[in-house]
């Protein structure tokens, strides 16, 4: 049995988690403790992915990402090879996919820390950011550790914008829910079944390590 | 030196009643106690002056520097007003140990200085043998004394205290007012304490200011508010008082005597200056200066004679209520021996009728 698809969702999986945690940290930073314009902006287009179909997110990376696209041309020149149809793009994918729901996690985390702790750190004359980063942050690592466990869960579930920018190739960009998909579509059951049977356990395991880890019920699965 | 002049309005809301908070104070060295009921005004005060929170008006001085002025539209951001916070809760970071709560606060020194200042701190509050630990492993004392420490660690200009001792045991408390203290005499910092604990404004205070619906109605030191208080909303306020609304009868400027009556009842005062025969005056009493026996035989001269209506018991005390809401306050054992008696002789010295 070809356990590459496997491989390569866990790793791109891996990889859009690491960058998806990055990302939801600023956001949800910007979301929980500055005051700017524009704010309530940012928290729509933040979840707007979780709200439009897959396909619709796949098209609008096409557009932007696609070798004919102003990006697209800008990587193709920088590195040579374009960005649609490789690994990277299903990383882009699973990026898309996980860091809205990351984002949401990980303000209602952040947002959950006593802000009498904050003020104490101010009033000791210490910046803002380092306050986020040295008292926020330690307050909740749980609740993240276990926002990235379900982040890790989700991305590696992606299918609709994975199959639209990533595509279909086999030992490339083939993840675990394409090579699903693509078995029981050339009536390969026994395949099929296996990688469903698979994806289902990691599943499972991935949402009972998050509960176990996390102690707000607010993130509970 | 703090100099303080501000102004907060908070409109009417569909469930809260408007607010306006406007205060005027210096607070010097040593410690100066915001005095007053819930919702007086008395943490927001502390809120603005530590930048948590924006005036509509007034400024803020402290050592000369402008911390907030609206009038220039000058706000400092509370890390650069070196406040020093000790909040009730007392706000330990609780990941980190004593010792590293310390040295966080002190970030901003250089490595060598952060260092020294830190063991010097933890060894002047009794914290050095357990500064590894972290707040939830040590005692409420222990926590209480690093949490000053660590405000004042970064060297503030001035302490602000909100209710720090609210929720402490007896033992608790003392500790505190002993670490205050010594905070007052060793490190000099002029403090402002929030409270409305009156023993608590009396075991700290230098100054009191007396805030009551958003406004400083009385200033001076604890012992003279007490002695005379302003107003009748101040004497309420320190609850030790009877307040009898009377009418001068007479007013003898050479022999230093009044005659007062109130509900049928003569009463002498001192001579009230600036006072009209036939003007209803506020008279003030406090209730432990009311002599107070059981009434036996023949009344001494001068002593008035009231029944008994009921009668409450504190800890230390037993409140003995008269006809007309006259309160007095006698000794628990004093109350005890004598409680069986109906009728009870009182007399008022001269100087204890105040008038507000």
């Amino acid at each position: 049995m070809d356990f590459s698809p496997l491989v390569l969702s866990l790793e791109v999986a891996a990889v859009a988690t690491l960058i998806s945690l990055v990302l939801a940290l600023i956001c949800a930073w910007a979301l929980s403790a500055l005051e700017f314009r524009g704010k309530e902006l940012l928290d729509a287009a933040v979840t707007l992915p979780l709200v439009l179909p897959p396909t619709v997110l796949g098209y609008y990376l096409l557009i932007v990402l696609g070798r004919e696209s102003w990006l697209g041309a800008l990587w193709e020149r920088a590195t040579g090879s374009p960005l649609v149809f490789t690994p990277k793009a299903a990383v882009i994918a699973a990026i898309i996919h996980s860091a809205p729901l990351l984002t949401k996690y990980l303000r209602a985390a952040i947002e959950s820390v006593d802000p009498i702790y904050i003020k104490a750190a101010r009033s000791l004359g210490l910046p803002d950011w380092n306050i986020y980063w040295r008292v926020v942050l330690p307050l909740c690592r749980r609740a993240i550790a276990a926002s990235a466990v379900l982040a890790f869960a989700r991305s590696l579930g992606e299918f609709g914008m994975t199959i639209m920018i990533a595509g279909n190739i086999p030992g490339k960009t083939q993840t675990m829910s394409v090579a699903i998909y693509d078995a029981v579509e050339s009536g390969n059951a026994v395949l099929a079944r296996t990688l469903v049977l698979i994806v289902s356990a990691i599943g499972f395991l991935v949402v009972w390590i998050a509960n176990r880890s996390n102690p707000s019920p607010a993130l509970r699965s | 030196m703090l100099e303080v002049r501000l102004q907060k309005r908070f409109p009417q809301g569909q469930e809260s009643v408007g607010f306006k908070l406007d205060v005027q104070f210096t607070a010097g060295a040593g410690v100066t106690v915001l005095f007053g009921p819930s919702g007086a005004g008395k943490s927001l005060t502390l809120d603005l002056i530590g930048g948590f929170a924006r005036a509509d008006a007034g400024r803020v001085l402290l050592n000369d520097e402008i911390l907030m002025d609206v009038a220039t539209g000058v706000f400092l951001p509370p890390q650069r007003r070196r406040c020093g916070y000790l909040f009730q809760r007392l706000a330990l970071f609780p990941h980190m140990s004593l010792r590293e709560n310390l040295a966080y606060a002190a970030t901003s020194r250089p490595k060598l200085e952060r260092h020294r200042r830190v063991n010097q701190l933890l060894e002047s509050f009794r914290l050095t043998d357990i500064a590894g630990r972290k707040p939830s492993e040590v005692s409420g004392g222990q926590r209480q004394r690093c949490a000053i420490a660590r405000a004042l660690v970064v060297e503030p200009a001035v302490l602000l205290l909100d209710e720090p001792s609210v929720g402490l045991d007896t033992s608790l408390r003392f500790e505190l007012y002993e670490i205050l203290a010594r905070v007052r005499d060793e490190f000099a910092v002029p403090t402002l304490l929030v409270t409305h604990d009156l023993d608590e404004a009396f075991a700290l205070a230098d100054q009191m200011l007396v805030l009551i619906d958003g406004r400083v109605v009385q200033a001076g030191t604890p012992r003279e508010i007490l002695s005379q208080p302003a107003s009748a909303g101040v004497a309420n306020l320190l609850g030790l008082f009877n307040l009898l609304s009377a009418e001068i009868k007479q007013l003898d400027p050479g022999n230093n005597r009044s005659k007062l009556r109130w509900n049928d009842i003569d009463l002498e005062g001192p001579y009230y200056p600036a006072r009209l025969l036939g003007d209803r005056v506020t008279v003030c009493v406090r209730r432990d200066e009311i002599a107070v026996t059981p009434k036996m035989g023949k009344p001494e001269k001068g002593s008035l004679v009231l029944t008994l209506e009921g009668a409450s018991e504190t800890a230390r005390n037993a409140l003995l209520h008269f006809a007309g809401g006259l309160i007095v306050e006698l000794p628990l054992e004093e109350f005890a021996e004598n409680r069986h008696h109906r009728e009870w002789q009182l007399s008022f010295p001269v100087s204890t009728l105040r008038i507000l």
